[in-house]
């Protein structure tokens, strides 16, 4: 039996540098290849001696698929194909493949620059590395060779993040990446048609959770803002460069157009200006809304929300300030909260998630002193507000997801183990198929059950077709009758006749015959004529032939007679039929008729016998 | 058959006899058979007679069984269907032959294309049983042809010709096979819910609606495999077969279906909601709108059911514990999941016993939160609109619903924010709005959008809240709205009329901060211009109609400041009784009259009037102007009748202007010495004929019986215009024509109104009727005499009332008119002046009200707003918003010009639309009609002129 094999060089059970390895129809391919934000060292990267120990990876993978470019799915990228050494295709979306190399940029920046790491990629790797890459689009089935297809589907998350279908024969394999199964304020929701793959790799961030209305949460943030703002204190959110922030800045720049509002709301960074760039441009990635309006005005082209210069934090009034990092663990966010964390009226608002040892994490649990570097403390007095922006699917979007591909089993993956056991109990129960969850380096086998497939010569499958019954039972197999070839790695069924031509063989005939003895003193032809003209009077409405050679003919029906050598009045009959006369009985109207003829002619004879004998 | 109007009447009559032969012609000629189609295409073009289609489609046949070309077979089928359509034809006589190419055909569009043939024959023959068996029979032959095409259209076919319980009386099966077939036709048509093309699937699914539109009854059996087809792979199977699970829990909604993996058992249409809330997270929009509409129209659900819909935790809630109790204790706590909205509660939690059921599919819950959130806000919208409709039956889930509905007020799309705002508004008699729900609502008051600002204030009239506390709330935010949008002053008293009227409890304990007095101190009496401090007056005094004891508290300015605003703006001011003045003058007014006794005196007036038997009798002038006066005055105090006694006023004002006009003795003198009689007579004619325009067009709600007698009234004036004529010019040509012209009035009005001819009896037409044929053949002069005899004589059609009428009112708002400062332009540019006023009781407002606008000089422009100026604030009752644009050259100084709205109407409008006429029109042919009598058109203006002060200036150069 064919098997599906995956291992997880990262995300397994886990979150952070996603890198997973499957080897599908003989196919090896590696899918995302992110690093790890919480380590610093080796740990950083996937383990990529697990495939192989020295030399070049190029002739273990075949393909390796980036799903969005945020850099625990795609921050080991460099690493891999310049350092380790890859040069085989790297394919990503449109909009992955513009964001990604800024990110990495930044990324290398911070490790290089400002922490001084040697034996790190260089900016001349990422772009070496980004000219291996492929891009994809939607929908659009790529043939990375004769036999593996790579489809890629809306994964919502952020923009340009996409699922991918691989496929060889009829293997195939989803991974979802990151995905979003509610639509926000600037992307749609994840779409998969129902293309009922052998394996479906999910992600289960929020395996354990069932969000509230979206509505919910956006109308809370906003009141929560814009109760701050009138209050007059200043709002700090953190956030990461791109794609939360984006969501955050439409709703609040809608808001802001709508009520009226006049405080000023600052975006920090620059990175963001080119971010935003690729944003006006991949229009196509976003939701309807923006998609609909942008004639008339690119939602992305923000009216309320300037530039953040260091300067302004010190500013009197209200102000909302968007900073990086997300985490609060470095960076214009974290200067920014200190200056601002000793004043109630202030506010930061989380709006995602918080790795351990971060400050975003210890404010979140309710820590209000911070020892800072160089042991001075810090006073946590303004308000601390989490509010679930991430935009991943929750426990219900992975199960409205896993209804409509309809996989026969499922692997979780970037989640953690206490919480994918739960889900994968939810799973099971559910739509009773197996769940996988590989830990890091362990494999999980899948066997599939390939439907092997066949060519058929039109005309054969017309003929079949005629003979069959009434349309329409789609659903009861049907025998049929033909020969297969194997011929050259393709398999053809052709008639019979086709077959013994292609082949080159002769048919053989294969008859049946049997013996009747009878008692009857006439000549061998009279006796024959006698049974001829008792079948003639017998059977009607059949052909019935007396052949100058002997015979009598009945449809295809021989008859011949002979007398015993040393007894001449008792007679042999032989009757011989071919093994197509039996075996069309089964299905063939005509045949079954013929069954019939030989039956009526036994019973004839029998008769004749008991006539002859009366004689 | 496309029928071309434009093709002039008599070419048709000239190419009648040779339609036929000089197809066969064509068709002859054709050497091959891309001409042959040319020659058919081009033949196509042209609308053939009813009495040649029989030979046309004979041509056509013979042509059909000669023809080898797939195409142009299959062109003629088409042919076939589509003359078979043609009014007029029986298509009885084409059947056989329509069978008989059927039977010999072999390729498969052109089967299919007959079989559609056979569709359009079946439909036209829906009064024999006969040949809808034969076409059964047929259909259900080729129900096994490998194409998908054929089996399409066989399946449509029987879905639209299966029969229902009509006996096949002349079969000898009797009834009783008919019934067999019925119940071979829903099984035969089942069979193919699970043909292996989903376009088959589609067609089999949407047959059997088409059997249940025709009120066949479907069995039950066929839900279950309705139910296994809402998860089939194609978009378009699922979602007819939404449909048809719809269709089929209004059938049987009490059945009792088995819930699978357990012996538990459920409502029928409790599990069709269930099975259709999971296709609001369906992956195709198309059905996900398809599904949120359906599950609006199910009414009969349970409630612990649609209140699932609300709660998207459903893994545990959606289990059925065994007992009830339990599960009502279960519904609401879910334990299990998370909610995402504080930080680290995500860890997991023990599992619930998963020894249950699971009653619903699981993601069918919270199929509205999904649907609310869904990406397209076709969904959204679908969605919101179902919340309301099952929110409007069943007021618990009203309740539950409410933040979900708030919840949409902060949509991306406008649209979407309206309509909520508008569900939410509909639904709000059954709620009351806690103190947070009516703060998130609130906010929505600084909305930048106009339309989003007024739909809340409408939304407020009809809220109910429970603590003085929300008053307080809503009334500063609302203040704070008017301090904002200065424009939306009116909506927001208005407003706050409600509210006060609708809470006189809460409001008393605000009376003293709201007016700010104090029970020492006099404090400063407020500025009685500020809008604000008129909103908290509207407040307080509608709140002080129902609560004697606040007036109590009122200061003595408030009290001259209520004189002040009764006055001024008394539609916001409601009477009040107050101390020391005793009874207000107003109160007494509108106390006695109910509006029962003021129908009773409306009605008895009219049949005062009825008792005038001719318009000569004496004192009959005297009792119609009484009665006008009469009317005019009821139709002042009771606003419910002001539409129905002004309308009567009116007529009775046309019939006592006609009464005069006849009675003047200028009658029986010569005409050289009555010219001056004679021109009062003429401007009476003219004004009676301006008045029938105002009736029929301004008044909604009449009925063709009123229609009739308006016209009539119409008639009588246009006699005695043509009788004056006749008095006043001396050449007889114009007399002739106007003769002429009178007598086709008469005709059309016969053919208009022939159902109500019977009610005109001893009327004016009546008599002229009776005289037609000596009218129409008789000298102008001695018909003009017969005119005035019969006029003279002619008695008072009596009018009758009906049910509701009412009078196409406008107000213009803005501009109000009383602005000092001029609008400066420069001359020859343009200057915008917005413009907006309420309609009520105006029908179809887009196309017929303009926008006038008079400079001092006479000129006058008649602007046409927009369609999407328009809006419907609620029913009978318009909005239009627009801008106007102006211009003129310089003037030297500031001046008014005046601008109304008017009423446009044109009468070949009613003359079609009216009942009898329209079907008449079409179904002659085009030739037989006279031609349309010109069509009067004209503008009633029906809003109080505004004026407006503009100041052209010249250019600077």
């Amino acid at each position: 039996m064919p098997e599906i094999k995956v291992t997880p060089l990262g995300a397994g059970q886990d979150v952070g540098r996603s890198c997973i390895l499957v080897s599908i129809g003989g196919k090896n391919i590696m899918l995302d290849c992110g690093m790890h934000m919480g380590y610093n060292d080796d740990r950083r990267f996937p383990d990529f001696s697990y495939i192989t120990q020295n030399g070049r990876l190029t002739e273990f993978l075949d393909c390796v698929i980036i799903s969005h470019f945020h850099l625990d799915h795609c921050g080991a990228l460099p690493f891999m194909s310049e350092m380790v050494g890859y040069d085989g295709p790297i394919y990503m979306t449109h909009p992955t493949k513009a964001i990604c190399p800024i990110l990495l940029e930044d990324f290398r920046k911070i490790t290089v620059d400002k922490k001084g790491e040697t034996n790190f990629f260089t900016s001349q790797m990422i772009k070496d590395c980004m000219k291996k890459v492929v891009p994809l689009n939607l929908h659009q089935t790529v043939q990375v060779d004769d036999e593996l297809e790579i489809k890629a589907y809306y994964a919502g998350h952020v923009l340009g993040a996409a699922m991918v279908q691989i496929k060889v024969g009829s293997e195939s394999v989803v991974y979802t990446g990151d995905y979003n199964m509610t639509p926000d304020r600037h992307l749609g929701a994840a779409w998969i048609d129902k293309c009922r793959p052998d394996i479906l790799i999910s992600e289960s961030t929020y395996a354990t959770t069932i969000r509230d209305s979206k509505r919910c949460r956006e109308r809370d943030f906003l009141k929560k803002v814009h109760e701050s703002i009138e209050r007059g204190g200043k709002v700090l959110i953190p956030v990461f460069a791109l794609g939360r922030a984006q969501e955050l800045c439409i709703l609040l720049e809608t808001f802001w157009e709508r009520m009226n509002l006049k405080a000023p709301i600052y975006f920090s960074t620059g990175l963001t200006e080119k971010a935003n760039h690729y944003y006006k441009l991949f229009i196509t990635w976003t939701n309807q809304k923006i998609r609909k309006t942008f004639v008339q005005r690119n939602m992305f082209e923000f009216k309320h929300i300037k530039a953040f210069d260091r300067s302004y934090a010190d500013n009197p009034g209200p102000m909302v300030v968007f900073a990086t990092p997300g985490m609060l663990h470095a960076g214009q966010s974290l200067q920014i909260f200190k200056k601002w964390a000793g004043n109630e009226k202030n506010m930061v608002i989380m709006p995602g998630y918080c790795v351990q040892g971060t400050i975003g994490h210890k404010i979140l649990n309710g820590q209000r002193k911070l020892e800072m570097e160089g042991r001075s403390t810090l006073d946590v007095k303004l308000q601390v507000e989490y509010m679930s922006f991430s935009a991943h699917a929750d426990a219900k979007g992975i199960m409205q997801l896993i209804r409509m591909a309809e996989p026969r089993n499922m692997l979780l993956v970037h989640g953690e183990a206490v919480k994918m056991e739960f889900l994968k109990g939810k799973i099971e129960q559910e739509f009773s198929i197996d769940c996988h969850m590989p830990a890091n380096g362990e494999t999980a086998t899948v066997t599939t059950n390939p439907s092997v497939p066949v060519d058929i010569s039109l005309n054969l499958l017309k003929r079949e077709m005629a003979l069959g019954g009434p349309l329409p039972d789609p659903k009861k197999p049907r025998t049929m009758h033909g020969t297969l070839i194997m011929k050259e790695n393709s398999l053809k069924l052709v008639s019979s006749e086709q077959a013994l031509k292609e082949l080159g063989l002769n048919e053989h005939q294969l008859r049946f015959t049997c013996r009747v003895q009878l008692q009857d003193p006439h000549s061998d032809p009279d006796t024959l004529n006698r049974i001829y003209t008792h079948l003639k009077s017998v059977l009607k409405g059949y052909t019935i032939q007396h052949l100058p050679d002997g015979t009598v003919m009945v449809e295809s029906i021989v008859i011949k007679v002979s007398s015993s050598a040393e007894d001449t009045s008792t007679k042999v009959l032989l009757l011989s039929w071919s093994y197509q006369v039996k075996h069309f009985y089964f299905y063939n109207v005509i045949s079954s008729n013929t069954r019939a003829v030989k039956r009526l002619i036994l019973i004839a004879i029998n008769r004749q016998i008991s006539i002859v004998n009366h004689d | 058959f496309p029928r071309s109007e434009e093709a002039p009447a008599k070419k048709l009559r000239l190419s009648k006899p040779s339609k036929s032969a000089a197809l066969h012609i064509d068709l002859c000629k054709a050497t091959n058979s891309t001409d042959a189609l040319q020659y058919l295409l081009h033949f196509a073009r042209k609308p053939v007679e009813v009495e040649s289609v029989e030979g046309v489609v004979r041509i056509l046949l013979e042509h059909y069984y000669k023809e080898t070309d797939n195409s142009v077979r299959l062109k003629i089928a088409s042919l076939l269907g589509l003359l078979s359509k043609t009014q007029g034809f029986s298509p009885d006589c084409i059947v056989d032959d329509a069978i008989n190419t059927l039977n010999n055909e072999k390729s498969h569009q052109v089967l299919a294309q007959l079989l559609d043939t056979l569709l359009v024959i079946g439909t036209q023959l829906p009064e024999s049983p006969t040949v809808r068996q034969r076409l059964i029979e047929m259909a259900c032959k080729h129900l096994s042809d490998t194409y998908f095409g054929v089996r399409n259209k066989c399946l449509k076919l029987l879905g639209c010709l299966g029969m229902a319980d009509t006996p096949l009386t002349k079969d000898n099966d009797g009834p009783g096979a008919s019934l067999g077939l019925l119940r071979d036709i829903q099984s035969i048509i089942s069979d193919f819910f699970g043909d292996q093309d989903p376009r088959v699937r589609t067609a089999a699914i949407k047959a059997m609606l088409q059997l249940h539109e025709r009120r066949i009854k479907i069995h039950e059996i066929i839900y279950d495999q309705a139910c296994r087809l809402l998860s089939d792979d194609y978009e378009q199977v699922r979602s007819a077969a939404v449909q048809m699970v719809w269709v089929l829990s209004q059938l049987y909604p009490e059945s009792i279906v088995p819930i699978p993996s357990s012996n538990e058992e459920i409502r029928l249409v409790d599990d069709a909601f269930g099975k259709i809330s999971h296709m609001v997270s369906d992956g195709s929009w198309m059905v996900r709108v398809q599904a949120a509409k359906t599950l609006g129209s199910m009414l009969q659900v349970s409630h612990h059911f649609l209140e699932q819909t609300l709660d998207k935790k459903l893994m545990s809630d959606l289990r059925r514990k065994r007992t009830a109790h339990e599960r009502a204790k279960e519904l609401f706590t879910s334990g299990e999941f998370s909610s995402g909205r504080k930080w680290a509660d995500d860890a997991p939690k023990e599992k619930l016993d998963t020894n249950t059921v699971n009653l619903i599919a699981s993601g069918a819950c919270g199929a509205f939160v999904h649907g609310l959130e869904d990406e397209m806000f076709e969904v959204r919208i679908a969605a919101v609109e179902a919340l309301s409709q099952l929110a409007r039956s069943s007021a618990s889930f009203a309740e539950k619903c409410l933040d979900f509905l708030v919840d949409m007020f902060n949509d991306e799309i406008e649209e979407v924010r309206l309509q909520s705002i508008h569900v939410l508004r509909e639904i709000s008699t059954h709620i009351t709005l806690r103190e947070d729900q009516l703060d998130t609502v609130l906010a929505v008051l600084e909305d930048s959008s106009r339309d989003i600002r007024e739909a809340l204030h409408e939304l407020i009239c009809y809220t109910n809240v429970s603590t003085k506390e929300c008053i307080q709330l809503a009334l500063l935010e609302l203040l704070k709205n008017l301090n904002k949008y200065p424009t939306d002053r009116n909506s927001v008293w208005k407003c706050l009329k409600f509210l006060g009227s609708r809470h006189p409890t809460l409001v008393l304990p605000l009376v003293p901060e709201l007016l700010s007095t104090h029970p020492y101190f006099d404090t400063p009496e407020p500025d009685m211009d500020d809008p604000a401090y008129i909103a908290v007056l509207v407040l307080v005094f509608n709140a002080a109609k129902s609560c004697p004891t606040m007036p109590a508290l009122f200061s003595d300015h408030t009290f001259r400041h209520y004189a002040y605003l009764r006055d001024s703006l008394s539609h916001l001011v409601p009477p009040l009784r107050l101390p020391g003045n005793g009874l207000d003058l107003v109160d007494s007014r509108c106390g006695s009259g109910s509006v029962e006794s003021a129908q009773l005196f409306l009605q008895q007036s009219l049949n005062r009037v009825s008792t005038i038997q001719n318009l000569e009798a004496p004192g009959a002038q005297d009792l119609l102007n009484f009665t006008i006066r009469d009317l005019q005055r009821l139709g002042e105090l009771q606003t419910e009748l002001a539409g129905a006694a002004d309308f009567c006023a009116t007529y009775l004002r046309c019939q006592l202007l006609l009464m005069k006009a006849l009675q003047e003795k200028l009658w029986n003198m010569a005409v050289p010495l009555c010219l001056k009689q004679n021109v009062t007579a003429t401007a009476a004619a003219q004004q009676i004929l301006e008045e029938t325009y105002k009736l029929e067009f301004l008044y909604s709600g009449l009925e063709s019986r009123q229609v009739a007698t308006i016209h009539h009234v119409r008639l009588q004036a246009k006699a005695l215009q043509l009788i004056l004529t006749a008095r006043t010019r001396q050449g007889l040509d114009p007399l002739i024509s106007s003769c002429e012209k009178f007598l086709q009035d008469i005709e059309s009005f016969q053919r208009l109104f022939v159902a109500e001819l019977p009610h005109l009896q001893d009327s004016f037409v009546d008599k002229l009727l009776e005289l037609m044929p000596r009218l129409s053949s008789c000298k102008p002069v001695e018909m003009v005499k017969i005119l005035l005899a019969t006029l003279r004589l002619s008695g008072l059609l009596q009018l009758r009332l009906p049910e509701q009428i009412h009078r196409a009112t406008a107000t213009i708002i803005e501009p109000t008119g009383e602005s000092d400062n001029p609008l400066r332009f420069t001359t020859g540019l343009v200057v915008a002046l917005d413009i907006d006023a309420t309609l009520e009781h105006v029908q179809d407002p887009q196309n017929t009200v303009k926008v006038q606008v008079l400079y001092p000089d006479g000129q006058s422009h008649v602007i046409h707003p927009k369609p999407s100026d328009f809006r419907k604030p609620g029913p009978d009752r318009h909005r239009l918003i627009t801008q106007v644009y102006l211009s003129h050259t310089a003037w030297t100084e500031p001046s008014q010009i005046e601008v109304r709205l008017l009423l446009a109407y044109s009468s070949s409008s009613t003359s079609l639309s009216s009942s009898s006429a329209s079907k008449l029109g079409w179904s002659d042919s085009i030739d037989s009609l006279p031609p349309p009598e010109a069509a009067v058109e004209g503008t009633i203006p029906f809003s109080k002129p505004v004026k407006v002060y503009i100041m052209p200036k010249p250019a600077r150069r």
